[in-house]
């Protein structure tokens, strides 16, 4: 008696037990029509899908219960072809498990590796052909295709330049300029500073020759948030306090973490919200992040108001708006 | 023979005298394949696939992948005036327009998810059954290649339509690119077409989607499961199931019927969801603007948990020589995905390495008798389930009256405890199952029956389990760490011995099981 | 109990008794809890200012203070004007019950006339923003639903989600769901700005805006969900979480079933 482990023992054959469907008739001819059931079923769902098509208008809506009211169209094009199809596999799979042969059969498996012979005639195959391409000995072929093949690849990468403009100065300048009037988003309407609230809040977009056309690109870089508090709230430097006006701050809206408008203002605790990833920014501290994965507060546009009244950029914004990059000089 | 044998007869001739395929033809339909329920996740991720070429071809005859701008004047209302792109236009007018257009949205939408979710079943079962050991290592990688190729095709194909939530998505992509050292902002320049969100970018995208992403995936699917039918599927361990056998329904009938029946099953189910189920209901959306964004921004799940990686990430960045790099981008975005997706590619060889095992494996694991790789798997799984979470962390904090704050704490915090945590609770847990095994093989299963013995005692009545099952018990390999010597028998130190004693170390952890049921001991019990 | 304890072995037995359990946990709950809703019914015919100050010192004063100058868990509510105290009031988010994060929209406690009375009463304080009157709030007429759903996804969207159903901002703070808000109360909220909520005043957003914006809020409400049930209007997270839980399962399910054999 060895302490070895147990040897596999296949000879315990399974226990083949035949199915109801196998030994009774009644069984088996149950089957038969319960499967004739299950394709009549997925004929049904045809038909309604054919109907709802043709004959249900599109505005008609019916109320199902949870779900409310749906489209009638629809629902009926869904189910029906939900219906035709499903129950046609159903059938299959039922006519399989019950009528069709239920023994098991056994493939077997051959080892992978080739024979020994096969590996050497391959080698043998192999080195006759490389020989006669005789590279090693042929050294300016060798060269020659060398460099023709290293130009060669170049061109597809060159073909592909006309993609897109390079960069330049794109990410770094915005349409915000001295004396660029703040309007309203949407309206394009100019802002006194006096229509502003202590709490309220306002997004702007600069004034530009047409602003009912501004291209989308623009829009990714302009937007501004203004923002009231009262001028005691800030704990400003000097310099950043100078650029607001009479407790009006504006930032960015573009966030500096990975561009989404950062638009939640909560009035009560002064903080700019970023939905996208949880960035929070203490507006009363120069929008300073104060939780979640931004790494710079958001940039704040030096405002004033012209001989009219209105708000306006005193200067361009001092830094690049939106998220970071490589050529951004962010100290 | 009957006139309908006699007309396939002429057909089979015909075809048979220019391709002489009856020797192969015969061979594939007495192929066998094992029967599993998790053997046709597979399957899933197959006809998924087939539901998104067919419902994607349809779409493709109204959608218009074009960024120039037009004033709606479709029938529904609160769009109505309003300028939006063609792309976003079109799939309105398939929305509401084309008959049957919203349901092959939500048919191809719908197929999409299930289609990644199933890829990720598919793979969970490979790998804790250990169905990507020799000689199927190459088939693994090919899997997790169709794994990231369906990430990048899902995240364009919902981005086509333009939408406030999917341009949003393609904003965070841009910035994801931007932040790439050196190229980063030239990449993005020439993907877009320009400044985001550029003119160029919903064509572009369009055609990876409908014609080269798809064009790879034919091909990479074709040769994955040309691999399954050339190596024969694995099969579980029991009677009758060896290492140089499979056992199983042939094609021809039974397999074609339940492998045909379950592609209508599949379809019918997608089908059911689209019905009854809204997905992508993009005209509560809004067309997209970067000015503009909704409160809970997520995109689809087979992306979140990179998006909760990105919102626990910690604020860093370099600033330095007038240039900056945002690790906080970077780290969660790009390194860490990249170092899990190359960790997941290389894991057939890592393990190989670490046991030393290089036969070719056909019978599968059961994953309590390799506690190690199970315990490895639920550690990744719980990491994933972490950032899933955190990625929609305000949704859960808006619906269960939570706080983002704690909830992304709790995750950032968690994501270094939890998966270590959850690796050695999984390995004792193995253990135990092991343990609970060998328990049923020598003593039978607990009957819950007491009889008390003539001379007092109570003893509890066991019922001896099946043959079946107890073949199943002890078919498994026992263990066993590497033996490398690392002095030689004059006393030199083999060069490369530090990677050798890591070798060792892994191993013996790897090793660590309950041992198996000896002969005696199995002598010893009868007697008793 | 005798025939009680025959089926106490029964297999259905534990899973019955837990759903008991739990049956008999959760109602014995919300009976207890049920608040006990006794409106203080005075039935005041006209909204007076002494009558608001009445309902004024006996339902609010202990929190903000006797002359409405605020205190340490209250904020003042001299300016705040009569749009504030009925939009607070008529929601019901004021009495605040539960001292917790925010006040949350619940069944008001006072009824019209009380709401009227006390906006009267904090109106005289100082002058403050005035309830919209009803000529005012004709959106149907007035407003226009593609401009307001811009508007909307401008200003409120992300806050309260493309649909309205609210989210969640910092601290376990949220912008409240705004489906079943009558119009008027809409208005007051932007007027006002309650808590979190920044003021939206009628120069940055013209009434006949808000209007707009009304009426694509009352639009979204009552518009069917077009593709099916929707999980809430949420997006893709309850859309994931369904096709792993619904579309996987089942599948799983009939592949169990295909694969095992039959009887």
């Amino acid at each position: 008696m060895s302490n070895e482990l147990i040897p596999i023992d296949d000879s315990v054959a399974p226990q083949h037990a035949p199915r109801a469907t196998d030994i009774n008739p009644v069984s088996e001819k149950r089957a038969e029509q319960q499967i004739a059931i299950l394709f009549g079923l997925s004929g049904v769902g045809s038909v309604l899908l054919i109907y709802s098509y043709i004959f249900v208008s599109k505005d008609v809506f019916i109320f199902i219960p949870i779900m409310g009211n749906q489209n009638t169209q629809q629902l009926g094009i869904g189910i029906g072809m939900a219906m035709s199809l499903f129950f046609i596999g159903i059938a299959a799979i039922h006519w399989a498990k019950t009528l069709m042969p239920d023994k098991e059969i056994v493939n077997h498996r051959h080892e992978f590796r080739s024979s020994d012979e096969d590996r050497a005639e391959l080698v043998k195959t192999v080195k006759e052909g490389v020989a006669g391409v005789q590279l090693g000995r042929r050294k300016l072929i060798k060269r020659s295709l060398g460099a023709a093949i290293g130009l060669f690849a170049l061109p597809p990468v060159l073909l592909l330049r006309d993609l897109g403009p390079l960069p330049k100065k794109q990410l770094e300048t915005t349409n915000w300029k001295a004396g660029t009037r703040l309007l309203t988003d949407p309206g394009n309407r100019p802002i006194l500073a006096s229509d502003l609230e202590v709490g309220s809040v306002v997004q702007v977009l600069p004034a530009v020759d047409h602003p009912e056309e501004r291209p989308l690109s623009d829009i990714a870089k302009d937007p501004v948030l203004l923002i009231r508090l009262r001028p005691e709230d800030f704990q400003l430097t000097p310099e950043k306090f100078a650029m607001t006006h009479e407790g009006i701050i504006a930032f960015s809206k573009i966030c500096s973490h990975m561009g989404c408008a950062v638009a939640l203002y909560e009035q009560q605790t002064k903080h700019l919200l970023c939905p996208c990833h949880q960035s929070t920014f203490d507006v009363t501290r120069g929008a300073k992040v104060i939780f979640g994965p931004a790494a710079r507060p958001l940039p704040q546009l030096d405002i004033t108001v012209d001989a009219e009244g209105y708000l306006v950029s005193r200067a361009p914004f001092n830094e690049a708006v939106g998220p970071s990059f490589w050529e951004r000089n962010s100290q | 023979m009957t006139s309908t044998e006699k007309r396939i007869g002429n057909a089979a001739n015909f075809v048979d005298e220019r391709l002489g395929a009856a020797g192969w033809v015969k061979k594939s339909l007495n192929k066998v394949f094992p029967d599993h329920w998790s053997f046709m996740l597979g399957e899933v991720c197959m006809y998924s696939f087939i539901i998104l070429l067919l419902s994607g071809t349809f779409l493709t005859f109204w959608f218009d992948p074009s960024q120039r701008d037009v004033i709606y004047e479709g029938v529904y209302e609160p769009l109505k005036g309003l300028k939006m792109s063609a792309a976003y236009a079109s799939t309105l007018d398939i929305s509401f327009e084309v008959r049957g257009g919203l349901l092959m949205r939500q048919i191809h939408h719908w197929a999409a998810n299930i289609f990644m979710a199933a890829i990720v079943a598919h793979l969970l079962r490979v790998f804790f059954t250990g169905a990507f050991r020799k000689p199927r290592e190459f088939n693994w990688i090919l899997g997790i290649l169709l794994l990231t190729l369906g990430l990048v095709e899902g995240l364009l194909g919902y981005s086509l339509p333009d939408d406030l939530l999917s341009g949003t998505g393609l904003r965070i992509t841009s910035a994801i690119i931007q932040a790439i050292p050196v190229v980063g902002t030239y990449i993005s320049f020439f993907l877009f077409g320009g400044a985001f969100p550029g003119v160029g970018f919903i064509p572009r995208i369009f055609t990876l989607h409908i014609l080269i992403i798809p064009g790879i995936f034919l091909a990479v699917i074709t040769i994955h499961v040309m691999l399954v039918w050339y190596q024969k599927h694995t099969q579980f361990p029991g009677v009758g199931r060896t290492e140089t056998n499979v056992v199983g329904h042939p094609i021809l009938p039974v397999y074609m019927a339940k492998a045909g029946g379950f592609f209508f099953v599949v379809f019918g189910i997608i089908a059911f969801l689209s019905a009854v189920a809204s997905i992508n209901p993009i005209w509560l959306y809004g067309p997209y603007t970067p000015g503009q964004i909704s409160a809970g921004s997520q995109p689809d799940w087979y992306m979140g948990w990179l998006d909760g990686l990105v919102r626990m990430a910690p604020p860093l960045e370099t600033h330095a020589f007038g240039h900056t790099i945002s690790w906080n981008i970077l780290l969660p975005a790009v390194i860490v995905p990249g170092i899990i997706f190359t960790g997941m590619a290389l894991y057939p060889f890592i393990e190989s390495w670490i046991t030393g095992d290089k036969r070719e494996h056909h019978l599968l694991d059961r994953p309590r008798n390799v506690p190690n790789r199970t315990a490895l798997g639920v550690m990744s799984i719980t990491f994933v389930m972490i950032s899933l979470i955190n990625g929609g962390n305000d949704i859960i904090a808006t619906n269960f009256d939570l706080s983002i704050n704690q909830i992304m704490w709790f995750s950032r915090i968690g994501i270094f405890i939890l998966p270590p945590l959850a690796f050695i609770i999984t390995k004792r847990l193995c253990l135990s199952l092991q343990r609970a095994d060998r328990e049923l093989l020598l003593h039978g299963a607990e009957s819950g029956r007491l009889l008390r013995l003539p001379h007092g005692e109570f003893v509890e009545v066991h019922t001896p389990i099946s043959a079946e099952k107890a073949f199943l018990l002890q078919s498994h390999e026992q263990l066993t760490p590497l033996e490398i010597e690392d002095v030689d028998a004059r006393g030199v130190r083999r060069p490369g011995a530090i990677k050798s004693k890591i070798q060792r170390r892994l191993s013996k952890a790897h090793a660590v099981s309950v041992p198996k049921v000896t002969e005696q001991e199995l002598k010893e019990i009868e007697n008793h | 109990m005798k025939r009680l304890s025959r089926y106490r072995r029964h297999k259905a037995a534990g899973p019955l008794l837990l759903i008991f359990a739990l049956l008999a946990i959760g109602t014995t709950f919300s009976v207890a809890s049920a608040t006990v809703k006794e409106s203080q019914t005075v039935f005041v015919r006209s909204a007076s200012i002494e009558e608001g100050k009445q309902i004024f010192l006996k339902g609010c004063s202990s929190c903000h203070g006797l002359n409405a100058e605020g205190g340490a868990i209250a904020p003042s509510l001299v300016g705040v004007g009569a749009a504030s105290v009925d939009f607070q009031v008529g929601t019901g988010r004021m009495p605040m019950a539960d001292m917790s994060t925010q006040a949350m929209r619940k069944a008001p406690v006072y009824n019209e006339e009380e709401t009227a009375a006390l906006a009267a009463y904090v109106a005289s304080l100082a002058p403050g923003p005035s309830i919209p009157a009803e000529s005012v709030l004709n959106y149907e007429r007035d407003g226009n639903s593609a401009q307001g759903g811009e508007l909307f996804r401008n200003n409120c969207a992300m806050c309260h989600n493309f649909a309205g159903q609210g989210g969640a901002l910092s601290q376990g703070k949220y912008a409240p769901t705004l489906m079943g808000v009558e119009p008027k109360h809409i208005y007051e909220a932007m007027i006002t700005g309650p808590q979190s909520m920044p003021v939206f005043s009628d120069k940055t957003i013209t009434p006949a805006e808000k209007l707009s914006l009304i009426k694509w809020i009352k639009a979204a409400e009552a518009e069917p969900n077009l593709g099916g049930a929707t999980m809430g209007r949420i997006g893709p997270v309850s859309e994931g979480l369904l096709a792993w839980v619904l579309g996987l399962g089942l599948l799983i399910g009939i592949a169990v079933w295909l694969t095992t054999r039959a009887r």
